[in-house]
């Protein structure tokens, strides 16, 4: 079928004003976060039901279209790019949250509900919903799923994959399928909703999705500990977990990333440390207390030049804003800003801090570093420029090797922005040929045309092992 | 249609601030054009991409990316937010410039910017006119708001509901102004704008009250010209820099510490935008200097003069304070507005999202109207919902787009300047 007679299709289906076929409008959903070249395709439509986005996808099955399911485009590993003379699938529409029960503690919503607006409708009625991943204020429900996204909770309150009951979602075929449940248990079938979380748009496509809720802390205490070595801090980050204390977050920040924030701020952050930590603890009252007071003590013990804990609302607030901005001030450096995500084993975190200063040097590069301290998902951000062809082979390289060093510390690739396209090509060097194969294998069954978000995760047939 | 080729040379220049856009979406969430369409043509990571895919000649067809680039409220919320710091209004008006530049410009705007806008006699002596015979084709709908609507079918005019043309200009009311400074006393230049000067008499008015009160001096010129943003919001750099040159003569010859304006759209227009798009050399230093001396009224009487709070009486008046982008967006001024209510004896009651857009955009609220409307609309719930007996802005095309979607929501909730509650007090 022409262009042309797959979009009167598909606008019998979504309605003509939700079908966009023009040049513009395609260009405009051919890139996600990714630093990946665009991509645009044939087709985007935005179906306003979720009846019509099963449709949407049985049409594509039945033309063999390769379809991408897109909620804000946030991805951070290309697994929004879609393949040339594909349809992209807009879930903004279907953003409807569909139940709250405060009785059992769960929430169903569509795909396309904002995460933020979801965590705050859910704050309203005294719960909380804490995967709370970067792109928050944007993202959608589905994409975290889609993705497994984590945040800065994940140390205690776990990943968007804790939190995901049960899910309904599309096969190619358009039916309906059915996993997980309402209840806290189920043993009911193949755990679908388990393979669904973090398969990228692979396997199947969001209808709805049942989401654990939990009470919120009734308290919280911020500190922000200073630090003259990165090794002291994350000794203490050690010591911490082993004094059997889980923070709600334990954020690292590197000296360069400190230098480049204060300079943006001017918040009077101290710019000679080498690793700050920002520590947030919370729950009882009590408890809250008395928690702070044994990681102040622990860090101090650990050689922190200081600790200062945040007394009240403003000052927790300053102590979060100091992590708020490193990537917007990263990102201001350098044109180019490549945010990483490959993830050691929170004892490895010394070991891994030194590999990146030996690789900026070793490429001529400047790598800011931050993140997830207590999880071990440090954010290497390379600032770079993507124009200078020079540089930017040094920048590929040293990402090559941060991955595979990672790896040797017994990490991982990604600790929550996915495989996509930007990694699939080092996924055997992680897992092993049989995974991909028993992967592929998987795929074909549940996708014989590959239509779902083809070449993302597993790469193309023929590639990667 | 020119060459591509030569509108891809052309766009080279705004290359090195395209590639800031690290495309992570941020913007979605504050875009008030987006929250209605959920379109990413419509939002800043959209259009920056579209501006980016001529320049690298991945796409073809620059009409479609001008239409979309040109889908946009210009309010400034997306740059104010942007983590990677874009200057993404920046970036749009060089782009505009370069389109128009390329495609030319559209007749009917020609003949505005070109043969009104640039003369501002003929304009004055046009719309002096037409408020005469405005009766004849317009009835009043609400007396409280003073808002209009069409007698007859107009094209032009809708279903809106607007402000009449002032029976007489400001600048027939006040012609000129050059009060001598007192001694060691503060002076300043007062810019009175379009939309003040033939809609808003009343505010240039107040304007000049405050001002008084306070024992400042003003310089007001006549032969004041438009700042220039509604023809540079349409590419038209020569009508821009003429109706530039043509101010900066009326101002050249006054002695004035700062350039005051009452419209947030003037203000932040002379104080960036004149700066950032005006490049004749010959300009440069003329337009750097008024410029880097460009205030909003409140902020002048709050920073420089030191206008203080008054204390609240029981059973003050109270007030709800809608942020014009151009002040809380362009130049980040939100408190000396709402100290300015304070000062005036009003109890500042704040609405739901305040400081978001009013759907006006200048012209587009002229080319895409149900839009602006949508927006406009969440802004009158949002205002009435308030509780506040008045709203008050500090932009009079704010008040004109206030005005409209309130008239049209039947709300009886008069629409004022802040200066004009500070003129005429509690």
């Amino acid at each position: 079928m022409t262009t042309k007679a797959l979009s009167k299709e598909f606008e019998a289906i979504v309605g003509a004003e939700n079908v966009l076929t023009q040049e513009s409008d395609l260009h405009s959903y051919a890139y996600d976060a990714a630093v990946l070249p665009s991509q645009s395709p044939a087709i985007a439509v935005r179906p306003t039901t979720r009846e019509a986005l099963g449709k949407v996808v049985k049409l594509c099955n039945d033309n063999a279209l390769p379809l991408t399911i897109r909620g804000a485009g946030t991805n951070l590993s290309g697994g929004t790019i879609p393949k040339a003379g594909g349809v992209v699938a807009l879930t903004g529409a279907l953003d409807k949250i569909l139940e709250i029960n405060e009785a059992d503690l769960y929430a169903v919503v569509e795909p396309g509900v904002v995460t933020a607006k979801f965590a705050a409708e859910v704050a309203k009625l005294g719960l909380f919903y804490p995967p709370d991943p970067g792109s928050q204020a944007v993202s959608t429900l589905g994409g975290n799923v889609a993705e497994n996204a984590g945040g800065l909770r994940g140390l205690k309150y776990g990943v968007t994959k804790d939190y995901v009951m049960g899910l309904s979602f599309f096969d190619v075929n358009g039916e309906l399928i059915k996993t997980g449940s309402r209840t806290v248990k189920c043993v009911t079938g193949y755990n679908l909703a388990g393979l669904m979380v973090a398969s990228e748009g692979t396997l199947g496509v969001f209808d709805t999705i049942t989401l654990k809720l939990v009470p919120p802390p009734k308290a919280a205490k911020a500190m922000m500990a200073v630090f003259d070595s990165v090794i002291a801090a994350c000794e203490a980050v050690a010591a911490i977990i082993a004094a059997k204390i889980v923070p709600a977050t334990l954020e690292f920040l590197d000296n360069f990333t400190i230098r480049t924030v204060e300079n943006f701020r001017h918040a009077g952050l101290p710019v000679e440390a080498e690793a700050l930590l920002l520590i947030e603890v919370d729950g009882h009252p009590a408890m809250v207390e008395e928690d702070a007071a044994k990681v102040e003590a622990i860090c101090k013990e650990h050689k922190a030049k200081s600790v200062r804990v945040a007394k009240d609302a403003a000052e927790r607030n300053a102590v979060w804003q100091a992590r708020r901005d490193a990537l917007p001030a990263l990102a201001r450096v350098r044109p180019t800003t490549v945010l990483e995500d490959a993830t050691v084993p929170r004892s490895k975190i010394p070991a891994m801090m030194a590999i990146l200063e030996e690789i900026a040097k070793k490429y001529q590069l400047t790598i800011g570093t931050f993140g997830h301290a207590g999880d071990g998902n440090l954010h290497p951000t390379i600032l770079t420029d993507k124009r200078d062809t020079h540089e930017w082979e040094r920048v590929e390289k040293a990402i090559d090797e941060i991955f595979e060093r990672a790896l040797a510390l017994g990490g991982t690739l990604s600790g929550e922005h996915g495989i996509g396209m930007a990694k699939s090509k080092y996924l055997v060097q992680e897992t092993s040929r049989g995974t991909i194969a028993f992967s592929r294998k998987m795929k074909k069954a549940i996708d014989p045309k590959n239509i779902l978000n083809p070449d993302k995760i597993i790469g193309a047939e023929g590639k990667n092992g | 249609m020119a060459d591509l080729k030569r509108l891809v040379g052309m766009m080279q220049e705004l290359d090195d601030q395209l590639v800031t856009c690290m495309r992570c979406g941020m913007c979605q969430a504050v875009c008030p054009l987006f929250a209605q369409t959920g379109r990413e043509a419509d939002v800043a990571r959209g259009k920056l991409a579209l501006l980016d895919g001529l320049t690298h000649e991945m796409l073809k067809d620059p009409l479609g990316v001008n239409e979309r680039l040109n889908r946009c409220l210009l309010c400034g919320t997306c740059e104010a937010n942007c983590p990677s710091g874009v200057k993404v209004l920046d970036i749009f008006l060089k782009a505009r410039a370069i389109m128009t530049g390329y495609l030319g410009l559209p007749p009917a705007q020609k003949a505005i910017f070109r043969g009104l806008l640039a003369n501002p006699k003929l304009f004055n002596t046009l719309l002096g006119i037409g408020a005469k015979f405005q009766g004849l084709f317009t009835k009043p709908v609400d007396d409280m708001l003073g808002s209009s609507c069409a007698r007859f079918n107009s094209p032009l005019i809708g279903d809106r509901h607007f402000k009449r043309l002032a029976a007489r200009p400001f600048h027939k009311i006040v012609a000129k102004l050059d009060e001598p400074r007192q001694q060691g006393g503060r002076k300043v230049a007062f810019f009175v704008g379009c939309v003040l000067d033939k809609v808003f008499p009343e505010v240039a008015e107040a304007a000049l009250v405050a001002l008084k009160r306070n024992g400042v001096a003003v310089f007001l010129p006549e032969n004041q010209a438009c700042c220039g943003i509604p023809a540079i919001s349409g590419g038209d750099v020569k009508t821009f820099e003429k109706l530039i040159a043509q101010n900066l003569e009326v101002f050249a010859g006054g002695d004035f510490d700062h350039l005051l304006t009452a419209c947030a759209t003037c203000t932040s227009t002379i104080r960036k935008v004149w700066k950032s798009m005006a490049r004749k050399p010959e300009l440069a230093e003329a337009v750097a200097r008024l410029a880097d001396k460009t205030m909003d009224v409140s902020q002048y009487l709050v920073d420089v003069v030191g206008v203080k709070p008054a204390a609240l009486k029981a059973g003050a008046p109270s007030v709800t304070y809608h942020d014009p982008c151009h002040l809380k967006n362009s130049l980040g001024i939100t408190a000396q507005p709402r100290t300015v209510i304070a000062a005036a004896g009003y109890a500042l009651k704040e609405m739901t999202d305040a400081g978001t857009c009013c759907g006006c955009g200048g012209s587009f609220n002229l080319k895409h109207y149900e839009l602006s409307k949508t927006i406009g609309g969440r802004k009158a719930d949002n205002v009435v919902a308030s509780g506040a007996g008045l709203v008050a802005t500090s932009c009079p095309a704010c008040m004109l787009q206030l005005t409209d979607m309130l008239s049209q929501k039947g709300a009886k909730i008069p629409v004022k300047h802040v200066l004009q509650l500070y003129a005429s007090g509690a």
